[in-house]
C-alpha cells in the first residue's frame, strides 16, 4: 500500500509541476495576478508530494519490503539500518527520486527566501524550475518507476553493492546532488531574466548567493567522493579522472567561472550576457553529468540498447533544455546592454581571463570524457583516455589561472595601476619564489615540477595574504564576502600543496609477508602479525594486524580487512589508515598466498602519502569560503528592506480598515 | 584587439595541448584475436581484454607476480602482472589488462582492471568475446569456404 501511495504522490507532484510550469508564464504574459500567484504555493505543494514519495520509498527500504523490485534488487534484510536507508538512492530509480527531491528542496527555498524578488520574476523562476521538474518526474514515471512491484515478492533482497556500504554513501550523493541541482536555480534566474529583459546588477545580486550555495554543496560533494574513493577503493588514489568523476567536475569548473562572472556583473554591470551563458552551460553540464551517470552510457555504451526508451528520453530532454535555452539566449542576449568599460589591467580583465581558462579546461575534460564514447558509438574502435591525458592538459591550463587568482584581489576594478601592483607584490613574489625553490629540498629530492607546483600554491596564498594586509591598512571594512573570497583562494593554495607533495613524494610497495615479517618503506617499519577471521553483520572478514614502527617505537596498530559479503559473495578490500597532517600511512590486504606450504602468508600493499589530507582540507576551506561569501550581509539587507516595506504596507492597510 | 589575440592564442595553445596529449596518451584496445593476428603494436601501451581462462592463474615463487591467460574463446594471450590483483578478479570472469607486448609474446601488464560489480563485464571484454563468437558462428555456417 505504501509504495502505491508513493507512486500516487509522484503523479500528483507531476500534475503540480505541469501547473507550475505553465500558469505562471501565462499569468505574467497576460498580466493576470491570480495566475502569477500560483507559482509559490505550487512549488511548496510539489515539495510536499515529492517528499511524501521519497519517504515512502525510504520506508519500503527501511522495512525491507521485497515486493518492491527496487528494494529487492538493492537491499537485504541483513543490511545495517543506515545503509538500508542510504540504499534508497543506491539505484538508478532511487537516485532520480533523490534528484527530484533536491530540486523540490531548492524550489521550496526559492519560494520562501525570495521575498525581495518582484512577483513576476519569481513566477518565471519557479516556472522554469517547474518545467525541469516535469522533465524529471515524467522520466521517472514513464521509464524508471522506483515503486515497481515484484510479484510474487522475493524472499530476500540481492543486497546493496558492497562498495556502497559505507558512511560515504550516506553523505556523498545527497551533497553532490544538492550541488548539481542547485545550479538549476542560477539557470532559472538566467532564463527568467532573459525572458524579462531585466539583466542588471540587481539580478546578479539575487542570483549570487544561490549560485554560491550550490557551488558550496558541489565542492563538498566532490571532496567527499574523492575522500571516499581514497579510503574505500583500496588503491590509495584520490582522483582517477574516471568519467563519472569528470561528470561532476565539469559543472564545478563552470560554476566556479560563474560565481566570479556574477561578481563582475553585480559590481560593475559588465559581462552580463557572458554570465547568463555560463549559468546555462553550468546547468546543462549538470544535466549531462546526471544522465551520463544515470543512463549507463558510461559503464557500457550498450545500455541504450537494453532500454532504448530511457536513452531516447534522455537525449530528447537534454536537446530540449540545452537547445531551448541557447536559442532563447541567441534571441535575447543582443538586447543586453554592454556593461561598464575596463582597461586591460583591471580586475574585470583578470576575471574574464580566468573564466575563459576554466571553460577551456572544462572543454578539454569534456573532450577526453566523451571522445571514447563517440568513437565506440560510431564503431571506430575502442580506446580509453586515462589520467595522463587529463593531467597533461589540465595542469598547464590551470597554472595561469592560479597565477592570475593570486594577483586578482589586488587589482582595482576598471583600471589597475601596474606600478602600485608591482610595489605591493614585490616582496611576496621574492619570498614565494625562494620558498618554492627550497621547500622541496626539505623532502630530500628536488624536481622542477614540484617546485613549480609549490610556487603556484605559495603564490595564491601570498596573494591572499597581501590582499588582506592592504585591506587591513585601508579604512574599508572587511566584509564576510571578502573574507570568504580570501579563504577560498587560500583553500586552492592548500589544495595545490597537497596535490604537489602527494604526487612528488608518495611511495608504495606491494609485498608478500608471513606473520612476524617486517617491511620498511619511507622510514617506517611494518610488522605483519597475521590474519584472523571476524564476523561482521553481513560479511565475514579476514582481519590483519600490522604494527607501524618508527625508530623502533610502535606508532600505530592497523587492522586492514578483506571482507566477503555474504549475499553477493563479493570480496572487498577495507584499507586501514593511520592519518596525520603531514602524512597518511595506508595499508591494504591483497590475498592469502600459499608460500611453499607455510601458512598465513598474505600479499600486502603499503602506501605513504605525504600531506594528502591537505587536498580535502583545501576543498573544505573553499567550501567554507563560499559559505561566508553567500552569507554576506548585503544580500540580507536587500531582503529586509523589502520586508519593512511590506510591513509598512500592511500597517497602512490595517489603519485604513480601522 | 589584444583581448581577441589573447583569446585566439589561448585556444591555439589549448588545442596543441589536447592534440599532443591525445597523441601520447590514448590507449587503444585489442582483443586476443587481434593480437594473434599481429594487429597490436609492439612498442606501445595498449589494452587487451576478454575472459580469464579457467585454471590458468599461476603465482610465481616471489609470491607477487602472477600469470594468467586472457581469452576471447577464439584466441588467447598469456599475461604477466606483478602486484595485487583487484578484488573482483576471478577465473572465468571478464578482465581488461593494460600494458605492453613483450618480444616473447606475453603481455606484460602494468594495470589489471576488473569492475565493481560481480556480474559486470568490462565492455571491451564483452565486445571481444561476442566478436570472436560471431566469427566462429560465421565460419561454421560456411563450411565450404577456405578463408
Amino acid at each position: 500500500m505504501i509504495p502505491e501511495l508513493g507512486h500516487f504522490a509522484l503523479i500528483v507532484a507531476l500534475a503540480i509541476a505541469l501547473v507550475q510550469g505553465t500558469l505562471p508564464f501565462l499569468g505574467v504574459a497576460k498580466k493576470i495576478p491570480s495566475l502569477v500567484a500560483v507559482a509559490r504555493p505550487a512549488a511548496q505543494g510539489q515539495f510536499v508530494f515529492v517528499a511524501i514519495a521519497f519517504a515512502c520509498l525510504a520506508w519500503a527500504f527501511y522495512s525491507s519490503d521485497f515486493s518492491v523490485l527496487n528494494v529487492a534488487t538493492n537491499s537485504n534484510s541483513r543490511l545495517p539500518t543506515a545503509y538500508r536507508i542510504a540504499a534508497t538512492w543506491g539505484s538508478h530509480e532511487g537516485s532520480l527520486l533523490l534528484w527530484v527531491l533536491m530540486l523540490s528542496v531548492w524550489m521550496l527555498a526559492v519560494s520562501v527566501f525570495s521575498r525581495s524578488l518582484p512577483e513576476d520574476m519569481l513566477a518565471r523562476i519557479l516556472g522554469v524550475m517547474g518545467l525541469i521538474s516535469v522533465g524529471f518526474l515524467s522520466f521517472m514515471l514513464f521509464t524508471s518507476n522506483p515503486f515497481e512491484r515484484l510479484l510474487p515478492a522475493a524472499a530476500d533482497g540481492r543486497d546493496l553493492n558492497p562498495l556502497l556500504q559505507d558512511p560515504g554513501m550516506v553523505f556523498h550523493p545527497p551533497m553532490l546532488y544538492m550541488g548539481y541541482v542547485g545550479f538549476s536555480v542560477a539557470f532559472s534566474f538566467a532564463i527568467a531574466a532573459l525572458l524579462d529583459g531585466r539583466l542588471d546588477a540587481t539580478w546578479a545580486r539575487w542570483s549570487r548567493p544561490w549560485t554560491t550555495a550550490a557551488w558550496v554543496f558541489l565542492t563538498v560533494g566532490i571532496a567527499l567522493g574523492s575522500f571516499w574513493a581514497y579510503y574505500e577503493l583500496g588503491w590509495g588514489g584520490w582522483w582517477f579522472w574516471d568519467p563519472v568523476e569528470n561528470a561532476s567536475f565539469m559543472p564545478w569548473l563552470i560554476g566556479t567561472a560563474l560565481i566570479h562572472s556574477l561578481a563582475v556583473t553585480e559590481k560593475r554591470g559588465a559581462f552580463k550576457s557572458w554570465t547568463v551563458l555560463l549559468a546555462i552551460i553550468a546547468f546543462s553540464l549538470s544535466l549531462l553529468g546526471t544522465f551520463l551517470v544515470r543512463s549507463g552510457v558510461l559503464t557500457s555504451v550498450h545500455a541504450f540498447a537494453t532500454d532504448p526508451k530511457r536513452g531516447i528520453f534522455i537525449l530528447c530532454f537534454l536537446a530540449l533544455v540545452i537547445g531551448g535555452s541557447l536559442t532563447l539566449y541567441a534571441w535575447r542576449a543582443n538586447k543586453v546592454s554592454p556593461g561598464g568599460m575596463f582597461e586591460l589591467l583591471s580586475r574585470e580583465s583578470m576575471l574574464l581571463a580566468n573564466s575563459v581558462l576554466l571553460i577551456v579546461a572544462c572543454a578539454a575534460v569534456l573532450l577526453g570524457t566523451l571522445y571514447p564514447l563517440f568513437l565506440d558509438a560510431l564503431g571506430l574502435g575502442k580506446i580509453s583516455v586515462g589520467p595522463p591525458y587529463f593531467e597533461s592538459v589540465f595542469a598547464p591550463l590551470m597554472a595561469p589561472a592560479v597565477l592570475l587568482a593570486g594577483i586578482g584581489p589586488l587589482v582595482a576594478w576598471r583600471k589597475g595601476d601596474a606600478a602600485d601592483l608591482l610595489r605591493r607584490l614585490r616582496w611576496t613574489a621574492i619570498i614565494v619564489l625562494i620558498a618554492a625553490l627550497f621547500v622541496p629540498l626539505l623532502f630530500g629530492r628536488w624536481a622542477l615540477l614540484t617546485s613549480f607546483g609549490l610556487l603556484l600554491a605559495f603564490w595564491i596564498l601570498g596573494g591572499a595574504l597581501a590582499a588582506l594586509i592592504v585591506r587591513l591598512r585601508s579604512s574599508t571594512k572587511i566584509t564576510s564576502a571578502f573574507a570568504g573570497m580570501l579563504l577560498a583562494h587560500a583553500g586552492i593554495g592548500v589544495f595545490i600543496i597537497g596535490v604537489t607533495l602527494v604526487k612528488s613524494y608518495e611511495t608504495e610497495r606491494d609485498i608478500r609477508m608471513l606473520p612476524g615479517d617486517t617491511a620498511t618503506l619511507g622510514g617506517y617499519g611494518f610488522r605483519f602479525e597475521g590474519v584472523r577471521e571476524v564476523d561482521g553483520p553481513n560479511y565475514k572478514a579476514a582481519r590483519g594486524t600490522v604494527i607501524v614502527l618508527r625508530d623502533g617505537q610502535t606508532i600505530a596498530r592497523l587492522a586492514p580487512e578483506k571482507r566477503v559479503y555474504l549475499v553477493q559473495n563479493n570480496p572487498m578490500t577495507e584499507a586501514a589508515i593511520d592519518a596525520g597532517i603531514s602524512r597518511d600511512v595506508y595499508v591494504a590486504l591483497g590475498e592469502a598466498v600459499d608460500d611453499g606450504g607455510k601458512e598465513g602468508a598474505w600479499t600486502v600493499r603499503i602506501h605513504i602519502k605525504p600531506f594528502i589530507r591537505w587536498i580535502w582540507i583545501g576543498c573544505l576551506m573553499m567550501a567554507f569560503g563560499g559559505v561566508l561569501a553567500a552569507s554576506d550581509r548585503r544580500y540580507r539587507i536587500a531582503t529586509r528592506r523589502q520586508d519593512d516595506a511590506a510591513n509598512a504596507g500592511a500597517t497602512a492597510l490595517r489603519s485604513g480598515t480601522a | 584587439m589584444i583581448a581577441i589575440a589573447a583569446g585566439v592564442t589561448l585556444i591555439a595553445v589549448a588545442a596543441a595541448l589536447v592534440l599532443n596529449a591525445f597523441q601520447g596518451n590514448v590507449v587503444f584496445f585489442f582483443s586476443p584475436s587481434q593480437v594473434a593476428a599481429k594487429e597490436a603494436p609492439l612498442d606501445r601501451t595498449f589494452r587487451v581484454g576478454g575472459m580469464v581462462e579457467k585454471g590458468s592463474l599461476k603465482r610465481r615463487a616471489d609470491g607477487l607476480t602472477v600469470e594468467f591467460v586472457v581469452t576471447d574463446t577464439a584466441k588467447s594471450i598469456p599475461v604477466v602482472y606483478s602486484g595485487i590483483l583487484p578484488d573482483l578478479f576471478k577465473e572465468g570472469k571478464g578482465v581488461v589488462a593494460q600494458g605492453k607486448l613483450a618480444p616473447d609474446g606475453a603481455f606484460h601488464a602494468s594495470e589489471v582492471l576488473a569492475k565493481h560489480d560481480e556480474n559486470y563485464m568490462p565492455p571491451e571484454a564483452a565486445h571481444a568475446l561476442s566478436k570472436a563468437e560471431a566469427e566462429k558462428a560465421a565460419k561454421s555456417l560456411t563450411p565450404g569456404a577456405t578463408r
